[in-house]
């Protein structure tokens, strides 16, 4: 098996034993890229020599320091708004193209602590602000299931990566599904933390009070694993909760190759959950998510694991969240709002990119942003900056604030009810590239079913339940169930995740996957063991 | 003709004397290398958080105790967003609605010696901006301009007013005040000519008697005293003459020329930038807690009103030495310690008030800075008391306490300044005076008190003054008067 089919725990075990350096992971992560990226461009930046270094620094901390790490030479693929320390980060953005900060971001350096090697800086919509990375500054990355598609956004070039396996696992970023959302529509399992979980020291803010760092994994344990390393107290970081971390791939039990990574050793149980984690779990199912606009086949999905977790003995009742429609009305006005404050250190006097002949310093930052930022920042820059301004600050920004808390009383009332809540992530799979560029309120409701929790602080995973057929041919493509606990459960949506994932057992997942693979594989798996359904 | 009087508010800000900037570890230092004193954090870097100094807080909330006013139990920090190029994150993390401390006053004294509050509307906690060097004559020629990041991010406090002050002196009086007890509570230098303490005038006019506001103007960013008194004289001026002529007072923001003396408009209300404020997502609100509060109290030192009522009430001090004394903490402070040693208050405060004052100017020193310690005034002034020595002799002392901080008494013995009160040796050196000096002891004894001045005098010339004044005094009438 080549290192780059692996998954990365097992990339981990193999590193932490000697039975593999970290060179020859990275080499072949590299070479991976180099059969990948012409068609799906994942990456804006491959730190080929960078991850060369860390390879073989992680190699003399095993031999110098006889220890184990977690993520021992694992590739990581990151998202280009978390910055990295002498690695060019350009946030998707030409305003940035050539920026090189001198700090690492609290999650970058979490992951080399923990031995993962930073393999490269993924493509996203300019400043996370997108569903599908065709707002980025540099290109449009590809969905390895279908390259005419979308791989959603706006941490689509991280969701790429894996599931291309150029990278075993990725860092995303959150502010409305920018991880779940990608993460659907690649088939990976993307985790979007409590707010506060993780911290967002270094991590160039869209909308700071929903902005979280997320993780893609090719499965829970992956996810999990990543989860757990990148949490934690930071006293960089204000927002930052201090609560302990658990070591959420140590709770998964008798995953195949066993969920560890040999570091560590997990405690820990799930309250309200039986001793495998289902039975008598209390599963809300709230229907406004299925009044967005959800096609058939994908309700059909959820409402499958439902059924698995009914009949693994969990209690599943159907719920009213009466706030859920105005999520996306009170999304649209925070994020932008505080965006419009957040990009305005983007003004060509101390880094990054500064129009030349200006005659003073005003046209200075009216050419700079003009040339610097795409149309969409532009657009959401505009709309906060009017959201905020003196006269329509109570009628928007304010009373989005006061909406927003009803939100979150919606899920406060729902978690005194149910320990998890089971939505759709998306309300179909990927589209295609251009479908719905023209169409920008299309284009915001891919935020419809994920938004709720950035808006309410808690967390949230999505991972894949079925293949659609699409187009009438022998193109499938995944749909995803999201799950959504109260704030600091992460440990309840892996263990539920983790039950659905081994119940579901599609095929394909764990394993890369490109559309220039012998597509025999995923095709004849589907359909020589027919639709499950 | 209608009779104006100004109403005017002011907006103080002051920089907290704490190591370490508002949100990040950088120094604070002043006068370094341009950009030397700065981190990703104060340059607004992408993703870098704000982390903010518990010691500035501490300061805020000192400052707000010290002047009376309610401490807020949620203290919430606001982005104020506008472009400048010294201004890193393109907004300054500053306080609107739940500022560190609101109400409370600073009490004057005004011209005709009576006390009044001017009230403060509220202190709020906010980072500085960067320094703009423009490259040119004026801003508007300016062919370049160089930023310097050093002071982008010191934690400050602005201090506001209620428009309660009617004259030039009124407001002189306020910062004077102002500035007293933010240097005895020790939370700023307060130095104007490092910027540390700058401010921004409210003023307008309204009919005497009025209590209708007239349509104010703004003058931003003065750094001196004497620049708000010629700023206020010249807007009064200014606005007079508008309003007399039939003219309005334009709602605006105008800047102050020193070298001109003149002051001209900015920026229109039209113009008037709108910051957009909202709470800052990246600073959870501060809930200070009663108990912290309680401890910030009571570290507070005795403040210059108390301290000033005491010196009157307690030790009788008249009011020009009490207000004098306590507008100095150090001065104070010397004060206080010496009365440990030394029972006399008003003895004190005349040395303080004028020798060691005296002294203090000519060497451009502080009472913080004295080389002799105030049990070492108290045993000089004893030692007068004591006759040990004159008071002549005790300056001469002062002066040597002053530059080498030696102890009274050995000065006096080292230098054989030990007053003379042997009555045999002053009688012997006494008799042979009068003897030698026949016609002026005839003068006195026919009534002409003066002559003896010139006996006094001989004898103290005699011993160097160290002879007892008194006993000389009277010896040289007895032997005068007794040769009859």
């Amino acid at each position: 098996m080549r290192p780059n089919e692996m998954s990365a725990r097992q990339i981990a075990r193999v590193v932490n034993r000697g039975e593999m350096s970290p060179t020859e992971i990275v080499g072949d992560f590299l070479k991976k890229i180099a059969e990948t990226e012409p068609e799906y461009h994942a990456y804006i930046t491959v730190t080929q020599e960078d991850a060369l270094r860390q390879a073989a620094e992680v190699a003399d901390r095993l031999v110098k320091g006889g220890e184990k790490l977690p993520l021992a030479g694992v590739p990581v693929a990151v998202k280009d708004n978390i910055c990295t320390k002498g690695v060019q980060t350009t946030c998707g953005s030409k305003i940035l193209a050539g920026f090189v900060p001198p700090y690492d971001a609290t999650v970058v350096a979490k992951l080399r602590e923990a031995g993962a090697i930073i393999i490269g800086k993924t493509n996203m919509d300019e400043f996370a602000m997108g569903s599908s990375t065709e707002n980025s500054g540099y290109f449009t990355s590809r969905n390895p299931y279908d390259p005419a598609r979308v791989p959603g956004g706006s941490s689509g070039g991280s969701a790429v990566a894996v599931r291309c396996g150029s990278a075993a696992v990725g860092l995303g970023t959150e502010t409305g599904g920018s991880v779940r959302q990608p993460a659907a529509f690649c088939g990976l399992v993307g985790l979007k933390p409590t707010y506060g979980r993780v911290s967002r020291y270094g991590v160039a803010a869209f909308a700071s009070s929903l902005d979280q760092v997320g993780t893609f994994g090719r499965d829970i344990a992956d996810c999990a694993l990543l989860s757990s390393v990148i949490s934690g107290y930071d006293a960089n970081d204000s927002t930052a909760l201090d609560a302990p971390v658990p070591l959420y791939h140590e709770l998964l039990s008798g995953t195949e190759n066993g969920a560890g990574t040999g570091v560590g050793a997990g405690t820990g149980t799930v309250a309200g959950a039986g001793v495998d984690g289902i039975r008598g779990l209390r599963v809300g199912v709230p229907k406004e998510y299925f009044q967005t606009g959800v096609e058939p086949e994908v309700a059909a999905a959820v409402r499958h694991c439902l059924d698995i977790l009914s009949a693994m003995g969990a209690i599943v009742e159907e719920t009213t969240m009466p706030h859920t429609e105005y999520a996306l009305p009170v999304y649209y006005v925070i994020a932008p709002a505080e965006a419009s404050s957040n990009l305005a250190r983007y003004d060509g006097v101390r880094y990054g990119w500064r129009s030349g002949n200006s005659p003073n310093v005003m046209e200075m930052y009216c050419n700079t942003r003009d040339e610097g930022f795409g149309p969409e920042v532009k657009r959401r820059i505009m709309i906060g900056t009017y959201a905020l301004s003196s006269g329509y600050y109570e009628a928007y920004y304010l009373r989005a604030m006061k909406v927003r808390r009803l939100i979150r009383d919606d899920f406060d009332a729902a978690f005194k009810r149910y320990d998890v809540l089971v939505t759709p992530t998306t309300t179909a799979p990927a589209f295609k590239i251009g479908e719905l560029s023209e169409d920008l309120l299309a284009m915001y409701r891919s935020d419809i079913c994920t938004a709720t929790a950035n808006l309410a602080g808690i967390p949230a995973l999505s991972m894949p339940c079925k293949f659609v057929k699409v187009g009438g041919g022998r193109q499938y493509l995944p749909v995803s169930v999201q799950l959504m606990a109260n704030v600091l459960r992460e440990d309840l949506l892996f263990r539920v995740g983790y039950a659905l994932q081994e119940e579901l057992a599609l095929p394909g997942l764990k394993q890369p996957y490109t559309h220039l693979q012998p597509q025999g594989d995923l095709y004849t798996q589907l359909e020589g063991r027919g639709d499950r359904r | 003709m209608t009779t104006w009087e100004p109403v005017i508010g002011l907006e103080v800000h002051a920089e907290l004397a704490t190591r370490t900037k508002l949100f990040c570890a950088c120094p604070t230092e002043f006068g370094a290398e341009p950009n030397t004193l700065v981190c990703p954090r104060c340059l607004g870097m992408p993703g870098t958080l704000p982390v903010l100094n518990k010691q500035a807080l501490e300061f805020a909330i000192r400052a707000g105790l010290a002047f009376d006013c309610q401490i807020a139990e949620h203290i919430v920090f606001e982005r104020k967003n506008y472009f400048y190029p010294d201004l890193s994150k393109g907004y300054q993390i500053s306080q609107l609605s739940q500022a560190v401390a609101t109400g409370g006053q600073v009490n004057i004294v005004t011209d005709d010696g009576n006390e009044k509050q001017i009230h403060i509307t509220q202190i709020q906690l906010e980072e500085e901006a960067g320094k703009s060097i423009h490259g040119g004559a004026t801003i508007r020629e300016a062919t370049f301009t160089l930023e310097d990041f050093n002071r982008c991010g010191i934690p400050l406090i602005e201090i506001i007013s209620e428009p309660e002050m009617h004259s030039v002196e009124e407001a002189k009086a306020y910062l004077e005040k102002l500035k007293t007890v933010l240097l005895y509570i020790g939370v700023s230098d307060c130095k104007m000519e490092e910027g540390s303490l700058r401010c921004d005038v409210n003023i307008s006019l309204r009919e005497a008697g009025s209590d209708r506001l007239g349509r104010r103007a703004e003058i931003k960013n003065l750094n001196s005293f004497r620049a708000v008194v010629n700023v206020l004289e010249y807007e009064i001026q200014r606005q007079t003459e508008l309003l007399n002529s039939g003219g309005t007072v334009a709602r605006e923001t105008r800047t102050w020329d020193e070298g001109r003396g003149v002051s001209f408009s900015m920026r229109s209300k039209e113009e008037a930038h709108d910051y957009r404020f909202f709470p800052e997502p990246d600073l959870a609100p501060v809930e200070p807690g009663q108990a912290w509060i309680a401890e910030i109290k009571a570290t507070l030192p005795e403040l210059p009103d108390i301290k000033r009522r005491r010196y009157v009430e307690e030790y009788g001090l008249p009011l020009y030495d009490a207000e004098l004394i306590s507008g100095n903490r150090e001065m104070a402070d010397f004060f206080d310690k010496t009365l440990q040693y030394y029972k006399d208050p008003k003895a004190i405060s005349n040395w303080l008030m004028g020798e060691v004052s005296r002294l203090n100017n000519q060497a451009e020193t502080g009472f913080d800075k004295l080389r002799f310690s105030p049990q070492q005034l108290g045993e000089l002034l004893a030692m007068i008391d004591n006759g040990q020595i004159s008071t002549k002799i005790a300056k001469t002392v002062l002066e040597e306490m002053f530059a080498s901080g030696t102890a009274p008494a050995s000065i006096v013995e080292v230098r054989g300044l030990m007053q003379i009160s042997d009555q045999g040796a002053l009688e012997t050196m006494i008799n042979s005076l009068v003897d030698a000096n026949p016609g002026p002891a005839e003068d006195y004894r026919n009534g002409r008190d003066k002559a003896l001045g010139f006996f006094v005098g001989q004898i103290m010339k005699e011993t160097k003054g160290r002879a007892n004044p008194v006993l000389v005094t009277d010896l040289l009438k007895e032997a005068i008067l007794g040769k009859k």
